[in-house]
């Protein structure tokens, strides 16, 4: 039975994958800070697909821990989703610096740290896919979340890189862009029904696009083409935008 | 952030703050700081019973906690959808105790409207199955209370649309079946009589309900289409269907695409249907056996039918009288036969024995129709309630948008008792409803409400 490792698995986005995984016959490996908080999440995998689940420890906060974390797995994810990010509060961010080295520690530090360590394992035996949730919002940085969107921009270059080197190896790593997704992040944004997806949607993206191989993908289609036209708007005009 | 709301009814509509969860560590570190707030589930009450400027949604705290599949039972978050519910059991020969006309409400949901459904006069209300929950308090705590754990918390609960507290884990026992078919008999009724007539005599089915046509005057006042059932046994199906007993329906669905305009429902439509759907059935009496799908959850098959009813709305009225009362009945029947306010789908049951603090079933005759919103509806319904309460009976708070709150105090008997431990619980009153409100459940005084 292959084995599939979720990290960041209390998010709604998580849970959404962590289902379809199951359902399609996987083990999976839940990896959050809180790891006993998972274990309605476990009894309900095994419950409702059969699927065995285990759960682990793991803080995106602490480098210093992944390389255990990682060994201590067993056995070896086939497939290594990571899933947690952290929006932060904009507005904080720009004179916090505690909250604002958070979304880049989140987003960015946390996950190259964990992600260095499951590449040079997969690309040691040739085996393995990773899949990343990164965002939209790395695209162009805006006023309204350029703290955030710059973690994810530099976790987007990241991922394009790894997708570059482990060509080589035969190790295939996804990134998903998902745009505007109903969770809890999201709770309190005014959110454009048509242009917003629901985690289940996530979910099936991210299982179909490591299928199928892909290497960047949208949740919803249209969102390349909204992120074509942002990025294709003069300097001098989009400073002077609101967005 | 604040969002259009509505239950099933879709009236009233209001904006909400909704908030949703999937950890219990979370919400329950919200709740002290929160403000006036309902629990809502799938929203498929009918009315404004878990409308409010703030609500907590549950469908995201929807784990299955466990699943004891020698005895059946199951344990699990109150978010939980029993069509979901669904999927899990009846592989392993289990089902719901009780179950309402949709398979779209939450677990939760069935615990806070108490529901009942066409075994009501055999297996009572779903709580009667429930062996202990887990309530979050307005100000944090969680409590288990059960038949005999905090017995006056349970009991508020059961049928108490939410007024305790956030229904957060519950644990209840299922029904053991061999397969997942149901043996179903239809036997049509000339009249009110004959339907009366005809519920006695099968009173011995588990499952018994009526399609009744509301408009029909004369000698085929009250024509009916009873609808029997019993859990089918391996040796009542085709050798198709033996193949595999247990198998879950194949999920069918259309969806009804947009709001019809208000004005296709009339009367001269409805008699149409009413007579399509009567004479459907060309022998006095069919037999088959049909999976638990059509037989429990027709309308399920049809998403967001209640479009069907326009943009403004529908109310469906669902009372109770007590048996002798039979008068009664009638003469409410007459009354919305003379009024035209036959809907497509007037069920009439007759329910079981049953005792409980807040409850809505009592036994006698209950019938539900859904009719929709338009100018002197409200007042017509208003004349309904004084003949339902002149005859001892009372109506269902989870489909109700609109009685008035002395109909509610002279129908449920018990209601002093019931809001003195609302006020234990919810002292301050900070989980309360739209319909809570109008109900002046949770914005008057207990020492007025004993006096009046």
């Amino acid at each position: 039975m292959p084995t599939v490792l979720i990290l960041g698995a209390s998010s709604d986005m998580a849970i959404a994958i962590a289902r379809k995984y199951a359902g399609a016959g996987y083990t999976i490996q839940l990896a959050a800070r809180n790891a006993e908080r998972l274990q309605p999440l476990r009894s309900d995998l095994s419950i409702r697909h059969n699927a065995p689940a285990t759960l682990h420890e793991f803080d995106a906060e602490k480098p210093t821990t992944h390389e255990a974390f990682w060994t201590s797995l067993n056995p070896r994810p086939d497939i290594t989703i990571c899933v947690f990010g952290y929006l932060g509060e904009q507005k904080k961010a720009e004179t916090d610096w505690q909250e604002c080295a958070r979304t880049i520690q989140v987003n960015y530090t946390g996950a190259v740290s964990i992600l260095n360590i499951v590449a040079n394992a997969y690309a040691s035996t040739g085996t393995g896919t990773i899949a990343a949730i990164s965002s939209v919002a790395g695209e162009r940085g805006r006023q309204s979340n350029y703290i955030y969107g710059s973690a994810k921009a530099g976790f987007t270059a990241y991922l394009s890189g790894l997708r570059n080197r482990l060509f080589h190896q035969k190790v295939h790593v996804v990134s998903i862009q998902p745009g505007f997704v109903y969770t809890k992040m999201t709770e309190n944004m005014p959110l454009p029904g048509l242009l917003t997806a629901h985690p289940a949607d996530v979910a099936n993206t991210v299982y179909k696009a490591i299928d199928k191989k892909k290497n960047v993908v949208y949740v919803k289609w249209f969102w390349r083409w909204i992120m074509l036209i942002i990025k294709s708007i003069p300097e001098p005009i989009f400073k002077k935008l609101k967005m | 952030m604040k969002k259009e709301i509505a239950n099933w009814g879709n009236y009233p509509v209001m904006q909400s703050d909704e908030r949703n969860f999937t950890q219990l560590e979370d919400i329950r570190q919200f709740l002290p700081q929160a403000g006036p707030f309902i629990p809502r589930g799938n929203g498929r009450c009918y009315g404004d019973a878990s409308l409010a400027g703030t609500t907590i949604n549950t469908t995201r705290f929807d784990k299955i906690l466990s699943f004891d599949t020698s005895n059946g039972i199951l344990e699990c978050q109150s978010g939980i959808t029993l069509d979901q519910v669904l999927e899990v059991i009846v592989p392993k020969g289990w089902f719901l105790p009780v179950t309402p006309g949709t398979k779209f409400i939450t677990i939760g949901g069935a615990v806070a409207s108490d529901v009942h459904g066409k075994n009501h006069h055999v297996d009572g209300c779903f709580s009667h199955h429930v062996e202990e929950m887990d309530l979050l308090l307005a100000d944090g705590a969680l409590i288990t209370c059960g038949p005999s754990l905090h017995t006056d918390l349970f009991e508020a609960t059961c049928g108490g649309m939410g007024l305790t507290g956030l229904i957060t884990r519950v644990r209840f026992r299922l029904k053991k079946v061999e397969t997942s078919y149901i043996r179903q008999k239809q036997v049509k009724a000339a009249n009110l009589e004959e339907i009366i007539s005809l519920f006695e005599k099968y009173k011995d089915y588990t499952y018994s309900v009526a399609w009744i046509d509301c408009l029909k005057k004369g000698k085929g006042f009250g024509r009916s289409i009873l609808i029997l059932g019993e859990h089918a046994t391996i040796s009542d199906l085709s050798p198709k269907q033996k193949d595999q007993p247990l198998q879950l329906p194949k999920k069918k669905q259309i969806t009804f695409p947009f709001n019809l305009p208000s004005w296709i429902l009339n009367s001269f439509t409805v008699k149409a249907f009413n007579f399509l759907y009567y004479g459907k059935n060309f022998k006095k009496e069919i037999n088959n056996t049909v999976s638990y799908e059509p037989f429990f959850y027709p309308l399920d098959a049809i998403l967001h039918w209640n479009r069907g009813y326009g943009k403004k709305g529908f109310i469906q009225y669902q009372f109770v009288v007590p048996m002798e009362a039979k008068q009664g009945l009638i003469e409410i029947l007459q009354r919305i036969s003379d009024k035209g306010l036959g809907s497509f789908l007037a069920v009439l049951k007759v329910f079981g024995k049953q005792e409980s603090l807040i409850g809505f079933p009592m036994e006698g005759y209950t019938l539900a129709l859904d009719i929709p919103v338009r100018k002197g509806l409200f007042e017509t319904l208003d004349e309904l309630d004084r003949i339902v309460l002149q005859y001892g009976g009372r109506l269902y708070m989870s489909k109700d948008a609109r009685m008035k709150p002395e109909v509610l105090r002279a129908g449920y008997q018990h209601l002093p008792q019931f809001l003195s431990i609302v006020r234990k619980y919810n002292p301050d009153g900070k989980i309360r409803s739209v319909q809570s409100d109008r109900l002046t459940l949770t914005n008057i005084k207990l020492e007025k409400l004993q006096n009046t």
